[in-house]
This record gives C-alpha cells, sequence and structure tokens, in this order.
C-alpha cells in the first residue's frame, strides 16, 4: 500500500512530460521536499506537471508542487499542471503558490543593542524603584483607610498568612541558623587559636549572628520561599481575571490580597529573626562545647559581656523593614505577571532577585545608619 | 513497521474511529457505559450531550489521553490498545486536536506553534516549514502579521483560529474539535463553521466535532451523535433525531432556544 514518492521525467522536442507517482503528504515529508527540488531541474519550453498516476496529495505536497511550477514559469518555461482530479484542482487552488516574503530584515548592530540594553535596563531599574514607591504608597493609604474601618480588614486572612510564613518556615530557618550558627563558632575558633584567642570567639559567634547573619539568612530564606509563593498567588490570579473579579465586586484588592499578606510578613520576620537569632547562638554554644572545649557555664558567661541588649535589637529592628521590602517587591512583582506562562515565570524569578538584593542593600543602609547614631 | 498511509487507501464512507464497548470511570464513578460509536471518512460528526456527560471524556480516551476500563478503539482498523508506543505515534501523527482554550504554547509566537508539530515530525527545511506555516495560517483566515504575535496578543477568535492552523499543521485526517465556536459572536463562529465545511471538502477531513452550538450542528454536521448516561442514546442525520422521542433530546432540539434556530436553518443535506 506505500509506494515510493518520485516522478519520471520524459523529454522530447523541448517538451518535458513529469508523471508523478507515489503519495505525496505530509508523512513523507523529508523525501518529498528533496523530490520537488528535482521537478525544478526540469529544462524545457513547455513542461506538464502530470498529476494522473500520482497516490494521494495534501496542502503540503500541493504546495511544492506548485512552488516547483512557479519556479519553472520564472524560469521560463510554460509549466502547467495536468490531469488532476476535481479534488486535487481544490487543494491545489486552495495551496497556490505565493511569496511569504516579508522584505528585507533589519540589520542589526551588535554595538549599539549593548547600549539599547544597558538603557532598557537603566530605565527598567528606575521604573522598578518609582513602581515600588507608588506602591508603597498605595499600601500605607489602604492600611490607613483600614485603620479608620477596621471592619474591612481581613482578620482571617491575616492569620492564615502568618501560619504559611511563619509557622511553616520555622523548622527551615531553626536549621540553617543552627548550621550557620555551628560553622561561624568552628571557624571562629580555629582561626582565633593561632593567636590564643579563642575564647573572643563567643564574642565573635554573639555579635556577628545577632547584628547580621540570622536577619539576613531569614530575609533571604523568606525572600525565596514566601516572597515566590506571593508573587506565582498573585499571579496566576491575575492572570485568570480573578483580580479584576474582586474590583468589579467592589472590593480593593489591595485591602483583600495585599495588605494581609504584607502585615504578615512584618509581623513574621522578627518573630522568625528571635528564632534565628537562639537557634545560631545555640549552635555556636554546642560547637565550641565539643569543638573548642569551651563550657557552657563560660560560653554564656562571656557572651553576657560581649553582647547588650541594643546588639540583639539591632537584627530586630531591620527585620519588619525586610519583611516590607520583600512583600512590597513580591506583590508588584506579582500583579505585573502578563497572560503568558512565562511571564509568570519570569516575575516570580525576578520577585526573588529583587527582594534578596533588596534585603542586602537595606542591611548596607542599615550597618552606616546604625554606625552614625553609635547604636 | 507497516506504514500507515490512510490517504492512499481511504474512501468516503470506511470507518475511520470505531468505539466499542468502551468504558471509562474514574475511581467509582462510570463516566461512558459500555459506549459504541463510528465515525466515517469525510463526514463531519457533531457529538452532543448534557455538560458533564462525557464528552470531553470520550474525545479524551479516543486521544489516549484518559485510560481506559475495557472496550476496544480502534483508529484506521486498528486497535490502539494492542499497538505499541511507535505505532501509537503513527497514528496520532494523523490527528489534529483542536482544545477547547486553544492550547497554544504561550512562550511561542504563533508561526513557532504551527511548526512545533512540524519540526517533531516532518525533517523539512526551515524555509519550506515557514511557507507551510503561513499556508495553514492563510487557509484558516488569519492576517500574515499574526504569525509573529504571542498568543496573548490575540482575541479569542484568532486563538481558535491559531490553534486550528497548528491542528492541521500536519495534514491530518481526522480532526477533533472540543466546542470550536464557544466564545465566538455569531459572526465568528459562522464562518468558523463554514471554514470546517471548506476544509472538510478541500482537504477531505473527518471531523469529530463536539459543539453544543445549534447553528453548527444546523449547518456544518453531516450526522450528530448524542451522549446520555453513558451510551450513545441517538445517532444520525440532524432531521432523525429532531424526532426522537428521548426527553433530554426533544428539550435539546424543541426548546425556546432551538425553535428559533431551527425556523432560520434548514438542516444540511448530506452528500
Amino acid at each position: 500500500m506505500q509506494s515510493e514518492i518520485g516522478f519520471s521525467r520524459d523529454t522530447f522536442d523541448g517538451h518535458a512530460s513529469l508523471v508523478l507517482k507515489g503519495a505525496w503528504t505530509a508523512s513523507s515529508a523529508t523525501a518529498l521536499e528533496q523530490q520537488a527540488l528535482e521537478l525544478e531541474k526540469s529544462d524545457g519550453k513547455a513542461v506538464h506537471i502530470d498529476l494522473g498516476q500520482i497516490g494521494a496529495l495534501d496542502t503540503a505536497g500541493a504546495w511544492l508542487i506548485d512552488r516547483a511550477r512557479a519556479r519553472l514559469v520564472a524560469k521560463g518555461a510554460a509549466a502547467t499542471i495536468i490531469n488532476a482530479s476535481e479534488a486535487q484542482k481544490i487543494l491545489l487552488e486552495e495551496a497556490k503558490y505565493r511569496s511569504f516574503d516579508t522584505g528585507p530584515q533589519a540589520i542589526e548592530w551588535p554595538v549599539v543593542n549593548f547600549f539599547v540594553d544597558v538603557g532598557a535596563t537603566v530605565v527598567g531599574a528606575g521604573r522598578d524603584l518609582y513602581g515600588g514607591v507608588e506602591f508603597l504608597g498605595r499600601f500605607m493609604v489602604t492600611l490607613g483607610v483600614l485603620v479608620r474601618h477596621p471592619k474591612q480588614f481581613r482578620f482571617t486572612s491575616l492569620v492564615a498568612q502568618i501560619e504559611r510564613i511563619a509557622f511553616g518556615s520555622v523548622p527551615i530557618i531553626t536549621l540553617i541558623n543552627f548550621l550557620v550558627g555551628c560553622i561561624v563558632a568552628q571557624q571562629g575558633i580555629y582561626q582565633l587559636q593561632k593567636f590564643g584567642a579563642a575564647p573572643f570567639s563567643v564574642d565573635l559567634i554573639g555579635i556577628l549572628v545577632l547584628r547580621e547573619l540570622a536577619v539576613l539568612l531569614t530575609s533571604i530564606m523568606i525572600a525565596g520561599r514566601s516572597g515566590s509563593a506571593i508573587t506565582a498567588e498573585l499571579g496566576s490570579m491575575k492572570m485568570r481575571e480573578e483580580i479584576d473579579a474582586l474590583q468589579v465586586m467592589g472590593l480593593d484588592p489591595t485591602a483583600v490580597l495585599i495588605v494581609p499578606r504584607i502585615l504578615a510578613l512584618i509581623i513574621s520576620l522578627p518573630i522568625l529573626t528571635f528564632l534565628a537569632d537562639m537557634a545560631a547562638l545555640f549552635g555556636g554554644l554546642l560547637t565550641a562545647w565539643v569543638y573548642g572545649d569551651i563550657g557552657p557555664e563560660v560560653f554564656l558567661d562571656r557572651l553576657q559581656q560581649a553582647i547588650a541588649l541594643n546588639t540583639f535589637m539591632v537584627g530586630l529592628i531591620k527585620a519588619p523593614f525586610m519583611a516590607l521590602v520583600i512583600g512590597l517587591n513580591a506583590c508588584v512583582e506579582g500583579l505585573a505577571v502578563g497572560g503568558s506562562a512565562e511571564s509568570l515565570g519570569q516575575q516570580v524569578t525576578a520577585s526573588v532577585v529583587k527582594s534578596i538584593f533588596a534585603v542586602i542593600v537595606v542591611d548596607g543602609l542599615f550597618a552606616m545608619y546604625f554606625v552614625a547614631i553609635h547604636y | 513497521m507497516e506504514s500507515i498511509e490512510p490517504k492512499a487507501v481511504g474512501k468516503a464512507g470506511d470507518l475511520i474511529v470505531q468505539v466499542k464497548e468502551l468504558v471509562v470511570g474514574f475511581g467509582e464513578k462510570i463516566i461512558l457505559d459500555h459506549l459504541n460509536l463510528d465515525v466515517r471518512r469525510g463526514e463531519i460528526l457533531g457529538f452532543i450531550g448534557p455538560s458533564g456527560g462525557g464528552k470531553s471524556v470520550l474525545t479524551r480516551a479516543i486521544l489516549g489521553l484518559v485510560p481506559v476500563r475495557s472496550g476496544e478503539i480502534s483508529v484506521f482498523g486498528r486497535d490502539l490498545a494492542g499497538a505499541n508506543d511507535a505505532e501509537k505515534q503513527a497514528i496520532e501523527r494523523h490527528f489534529g486536536v483542536l482544545f477547547q482554550q486553544g492550547a497554544l504554547f504561550s512562550a511561542l509566537t504563533v508561526r513557532q506553534n504551527i511548526q512545533v508539530p512540524m519540526r517533531e515530525y516532518m525533517g523539512i527545511s526551515q524555509g519550506l516549514m515557514d511557507e507551510l506555516a503561513m499556508l495553514k495560517l492563510e487557509l484558516v483566515g488569519l492576517p500574515r502579521d499574526a504569525a509573529d504575535k504571542y498568543p496573548s496578543e490575540l482575541s479569542g477568535g484568532m486563538i481558535k483560529r491559531a490553534a486550528l492552523a497548528r491542528a492541521l499543521a500536519l495534514d491530518p485526517d481526522i480532526l477533533f474539535l472540543d466546542e470550536p465556536t464557544s466564545g465566538l459572536d455569531p459572526i465568528s463562529a459562522g464562518e468558523f463553521d463554514e471554514l470546517i465545511m471548506t476544509l472538510q471538502r478541500t482537504l477531505g477531513l473527518t471531523v469529530f466535532m463536539v459543539t453544543h452550538d445549534l447553528d453548527s450542528l444546523y449547518t456544518a454536521c453531516d450526522r450528530v451523535a448524542a451522549l446520555g448516561s453513558g451510551k450513545i442514546i441517538a445517532e444520525g442525520p440532524i432531521s432523525q433525531l429532531l424526532t426522537s422521542n428521548d426527553p433530554w433530546l426533544h428539550t435539546y432540539f424543541h426548546g425556546k432556544r432551538a425553535r428559533a434556530v431551527a425556523e432560520a436553518r434548514p438542516a444540511k443535506v448530506s452528500v
């Protein structure tokens, strides 16, 4: 039942007759394309393409046959298709050869493209900043409205978000901070031993963990874990017009969706930072005990001398600001999702990357600020 | 492996899809209960039934997207259950499917969407793929500048047309349409029916169309099959179904909405 695609060519006195055989269909497209190119190589003043013995024809075959005919005509031969059945004639008419050329492509200059990219990135960063500040304003205004009308506040939603953000992250955040506490202690003891200053590693652990590490690690973890979830959630709601549905029901999406999420972050992050502090100190204590022969009592004693309440507060004060930055970023990116699945992926990536970047920038600003006020 | 060349051997009126005693269920629930249905070559078969009655399940079962409990589905005379992966792939090459929402890949342009199956199966040059993609695009009545647009930039009707162009990319023998005119305005829906009929005539397509559009049933379909409680309750030209005594069918064709259509449109005369 299968017949090889092909054709026979008879040339007689400047007249070529091409008799097509086999099924000229998309099923054997590779052979089809080659045979069609062969067809075009016929010479002669008059060429007849004979479909009388063809097995089957579809649009791909009809297109190629008619393309061959058109190209023969362009070469100056009088090419015609003969012996086509009624159905084949309709097909040939539908698949009549026409040029789809869209004209010459615009020339691309790599150097120009480079500057275009740089410009676009700078403008994009500026827009991000502007958008973020605008969004912060919207958030604050909505918060103000909710303070005046507390009944509109979604308390259930807030609690649910806190459960997801804070409660759900406790195991992973305590674990990574415990491990980092261990690592800092081990390295501190190992390096300071060379100067006979091993006991000072307790100062190192206490100050480093409480001021910087715990809050940074927690913020980065939350940006990855909860920031991405918020962006994906809001993004898919945007894609499926759920946010528009809220709006037309007279509900403010900022009040319903965004305020509970950002507030939940602001409440959760200090709690998690506190847990992270404790976990990291505990990890440091264990390592100092096992690796550095610094007993728990000595450790706690030194720790008390090394740190004061302000050391602990420096870390904790930063937490709500980190939360605000992560929350704003996640929501802005979520609401920027367009219609496609690809854009959802892009925005989630952007949300996490920008959040982590912003967290580190904020941390740097706080470091300068605390130095300036001698805190 | 014997190659499947349906176009070379097909005659109008042959059975192209045969469903015998098909049972499909999910958990306790039986959706299709010993269902029998034939689709003949070259016809447009309209498939109707209540919402949630299993129309899409049958389509998906034929396409091999849902597991079958018992029964037989043969396509081009070959039992799908007995076919190995390569044979199944060879059969599926002759299917074109238009999903209800279009299911265009959102990360690709329309042209790239049409070329996905071509790239996978045809093994032809990029130049020819571009030409064939544009040909399909014009075949379904889309303007040329739609080729480089992304699905999110298209209207509902254009998405359906673009999805149809993709379904036609490999010149299928049988086209599955899941509610092709839902969500289209009556003018676009009418044009879409015309398009399906033109394609059926010119390309010799067999069309299996799940639809609720009474206009489509009257104008486009050669035969109509109705699904009820997991079985085919009636099957035949629409004129035959109009006289059916089944209460659901009676309401379907003689309800308020149906009467207006029936008065306006004579049923299609099958060739």
